[in-house]
């Protein structure tokens, strides 16, 4: 009764679960592509899509890709043997445990008129199964916790999916060990199932079972005579053997009873069997109601992403289509790391502490961004650096075993990121290049141009020295930047400067205007003297910092050998971190 | 001849006939490229926020080339440069090198500055040399005039470069002019092609495509040569759309240099990638079947 009270009540909730998840793939969208859709449109561009799909050609990529990377993972595979044979353990363990034996009387049952949980196969299959299942879990904790991989990150969600599944395991077994042990249970199922025996031949019954079958007889022990056992064997064969093989074929739970064999009376009369039962089901339908919410979500959404992939491409799908994709994506991804582990810029995590910086991390935040979670400027800014840190080289979306398109995510949410306002300096690097090549998103028309805004927020006024006629204090104010430089790896040279104009003549960048003074204002040897005399506000205002290529005509043209692109880096370093502490210390009031 | 292969971040996906006519020529000059996956991006596009972080990048890649014992091949001009810097620092710098060593040893690396980072153009160059590849010569082009583009950090700041001669170099021209191609004088020959600010000010990075482009051809050029990822791109992609905004008057197609020695050394066009140039240059096979016909 309480069992299938509280299956009913965890079915529930994981019916709801589902249902909620399912909803916010078509409620809420990344990028501004799909924004104004309806919900409802959205559902039905998806039936639309679905039905055009399995109705064409494209249905046989989708068996392909549910063969290859649904059923064998052959992209995880060829990453990582380890991880492939892991997850195959696991997967395979637990499904096939779920169909024969969580589900037996559905499944088994129906399948198999001879099915009974003690008998072979699937007594040993049950064990099998479990054993591959506990194999699959000590690889990934030796992965996670023992080999520590560099840049994989482990999440409470994966900490929690492990705990579930190693407690219905164990759990499991435990049962298994005490049933075999337990002599309330012989005797429970001695009364139910012998017919017409009388007391001598019970006794003979119980001889054979503790002999043969491992229970433990709080009266009775071996050994005993061949006699005795010959008659037990012939009343077993007449009662119990069609229902149960012998329990050795039941390798793990009958290793575990032996173990615990000497404490088995004291056990059984502490009906711990009765205890393990509870806690083994109640553990598997605390994961069943979990579920939508947890990691091992992804059974069904990493498949539906590996599929709707293969099928998917951006200018060709449906817009609304995509953004439902995009939100699937999110749930589809089950913190495997793998694209963190082979991120080109992942190692920059080690100097810039930002977690953002890795793919698989990306993903919590952008799940928050969507969600329309309560975030502060400088969480906001922080997920955003993250965000825009990336070489857009692509190599996450190829390796990511559940066929996210992890790069058209980025470019989506960076959409989204710079409506909010917040200034990115990454965008000031050729890391832009790609923003370049593949076009400017469209913005709406008040949202700033984030290159001004990046710019703008450097300049300690807010506006670039173009102008000439300011008037600046003779006597600057001593901040200590001008000592930093004599220290500075990149800028030491910069005291050599003795006043030629050398490099603005070198420049292509100056040379390219007319009026150059008027196009980027100081000029490469103003910002030069400008240095030497300290007058830093008027540094941190140049434009040209922001318009050097980098090309080193200055440097290699210089007379004496100051390292001017490497001093406008430093430069620039400077201003960007002068800018951010501003931003914080700005915000301290929120 | 063996390096480990540096792919840069762009190439495999914005310039795939890079790889693929690099791949093509080491293999006719029975060069062997290894290919480690765990290498990352150069650095170099972090510079202008974080040094630190370029410097990491950089010296995570130069390990993991160590650790092949191999010197490293890169194609391309700013990854050239900064992992040239980089690894000066790493070798001078005990400071940094402890550093730095601290930080990668967390993965189970370290430099101790025992290879070289080598440009494309160096290799040809200096470990295989203009005579081996003369007499490899089977195709020779002819009546062909290539405005050799050397681009920035192959040559600047010469200390770090150390290929040519920074103001007058040679090398590049006679790689070109090995393929039986004429490298002609052009201005502006030694200038940036504009691409480090394209994404952040593309009008300044258009009008310095743009004299590029108008001093080549005003030169005579029939097609610019470059040797680094981030050049190509600028001449073939953001050319496409140079064309489309300031008009088709300015346009002059560029070939890798890769595609030209290997069309000479008798490599197909296919494999070469040839086609996949966004502003077409599959009419540079007519400058090979020239000869090929006068001959016969």
């Amino acid at each position: 009764m309480f069992f299938t009270v509280s299956l009913y009540i965890s079915l529930a909730i994981f019916g709801l679960g589902l249902l909620y998840k399912v909803s916010t793939w078509f409620r809420y969208t990344v990028g501004v592509e799909a924004r104004d859709v309806p919900p409802a449109q959205r559902v039905l561009a998806f039936a639309r899509g679905l039905t055009l799909t399995l109705f064409s050609p494209r249905i046989l990529s989708l068996l392909k890709v549910f063969v290859l990377d649904v059923l064998l993972q052959v992209k995880v595979q060829q990453q990582d043997f380890l991880k492939w044979a892991m997850h195959m353990c696991i997967y395979y363990g637990f499904l096939l445990l779920l169909l024969m034996h969580g589900l037996d009387k559905i499944v088994s049952s129906a399948l198999f008129s001879n099915y009974y949980p003690t008998v072979n196969p699937f007594l040993f299959l049950r064990n099998l199964f479990g054993i591959l299942i506990i194999v699959g879990i000590s690889i990934a904790i030796y992965r996670r916790f023992i080999l520590r991989v560099a840049r994989l990150r482990t999440s409470p969600m994966d900490v929690y999916a492990i705990a579930i599944l190693a407690v219905i395991m164990i759990s499991g077994f435990l049962l298994e060990s005490t049933k075999i042990t337990s002599y309330t249970k012989f005797q429970e199922m001695v009364e139910e199932y012998t017919i017409q025996a009388n007391e001598e031949e019970l006794r003979t019954l119980e001889a054979y079972w503790v002999a043969k079958y491992g229970v433990v007889s709080p009266e009775v022990n071996g050994p005993f005579d061949a006699e005795t056992l010959e008659a037990g064997q012939e009343a077993h064969e007449m009662s119990c053997v069609e229902c149960h093989s012998r329990p050795q074929w039941g390798f793990a739970g009958y290793t575990l009873s032996r173990i615990t064999k000497p404490a088995a009376v004291l056990l059984d009369r502490a009906n711990i069997h009765t205890i393990l039962w509870y806690l083994h089901f109640l553990a598997c339908f605390l994961g069943l109601a979990y579920l939508p919410f947890s990691k091992m979500f992804h059974i069904f959404t990493t498949p539906l992403s590996l599929m709707a992939n293969a099928v998917m491409e951006k200018g060709k799908s449906d817009p609304a289509n995509i953004a439902t994709r995009q939100l699937l994506e999110l749930d589809a991804c089950m913190n495997c790391g793998t694209c963190s582990m082979q991120c080109r810029v992942g190692v920059v995590f080690e100097a810039i502490h930002n977690v953002n910086i890795l793919p698989s991390e990306k993903i919590p935040s952008i799940k928050a961004l969507v969600a329309g979670k309560e975030l502060s400027a400088n969480e906001i800014r922080i997920i955003q650096e993250g965000l825009f840190l990336c070489t857009n080289c692509y190599r996450c979306t190829v390796v990511c075993p559940a066929g996210i398109n992890l790069q058209e995510l980025w470019f989506n949410v960076r959409q989204n990121l710079s409506e909010r306002g917040q200034p990115e300096f990454y965008i000031l690097s050729p890391l832009s290049v790609y923003r370049g090549i593949v076009g400017e998103p469209s913005y709406e028309p008040d949202y700033p141009d984030p290159i001004e805004l990046a710019i703008e927020t450097v300049y300690p006024d807010g506006v670039p020295l173009k102008m000439l006629d300011r008037t600046l204090p003779l006597i600057p104010s001593d901040d200590g930047l001008t000592s930093k430089l004599f220290t500075s790896l990149q800028a030491k040279t910069f005291s050599y400067c003795f006043r030629c104009v050398t490099c603005t003549n070198a420049c292509p960048v100056v040379r390219n205007y007319s009026n150059p003074s008027e196009a980027v204002g100081l000029l490469p040897h103003q910002i030069m003297h400008a240095a030497g005399m300290g007058l830093w506000d008027l540094i941190f205002s140049s434009r040209m910092l922001w318009d050097c290529l980098g090309c080193y005509q200055c440097q290699e043209h210089c007379p004496q050998d100051v390292q001017i692109v490497d001093v406008f880096y430093k430069f620039k370093n400077m201003a960007i971190e002068r800018a951010r502490e501003k931003l914080l210390n700005e915000k301290t009031g929120d | 001849m063996k390096f480990v292969m540096m792919r840069c971040c762009t190439t495999p996906i914005v310039l795939p006939e890079y790889e693929w006519s690099t791949n093509a020529v080491m293999e006719k000059l029975g060069i062997e490229l290894i290919d480690v996956a765990e290498l990352g991006c150069c650095g170099y596009p972090l510079r202008n926020i974080s040094f630190r972080a370029h410097i990491l990048a950089s010296a995570r890649n130069l390990a993991l080339t160590e650790k092949e014992n191999l010197d490293l091949l890169t194609v391309c001009n700013c990854c050239y440069g900064t992992l040239r810097y980089v690894d000066n620092l790493m070798k001078n710098d005990a400071s940094i090198r402890k550093e730095v060593n601290t930080t990668l040893e967390k993965e189970g690396l370290r430099y101790e500055g025992d290879i070289q980072a080598k440009h494309i153009l160096q290799v040809l160059y200096d470990d295989v040399g203009i005579e081996t590849i003369r007499d490899m010569i089977v195709k020779p082009f002819d009546g062909l005039r290539i405005a050799t583009h050397y681009g920035c950090r192959i040559l600047r700041p010469s200390k770090v470069a150390q290929f040519d001669k920074p103001h007058f170099p040679t090398k590049f021209d006679e790689l070109v002019e090995v393929t039986g191609a004429q490298s002609i004088e052009w201005p502006k020959k030694l200038e940036c092609c504009g691409s480090p600010l394209w994404g952040i000010n593309n009008e300044l990075s258009l009008d310095l495509t743009e004299h590029k482009l108008k001093g080549a051809k005003e030169s005579g050029a029939d097609y610019l040569c470059v040797a680094c990822s981030y050049c190509q791109i600028q001449f073939d992609r953001v050319q496409r759309i140079l064309l489309i905004e300031r008009g088709p008057g300015l346009k002059l197609p560029s070939v890798l240099y890769p595609q030209l020695l290997g069309l000479s050394l008798g490599i197909d066009g296919e494999t070469l990638g040839l086609r996949m140039n966004k502003v077409s240059i599959t009419d540079i096979e007519f400058f090979l079947y020239h000869r090929a016909a006068t001959e016969a």
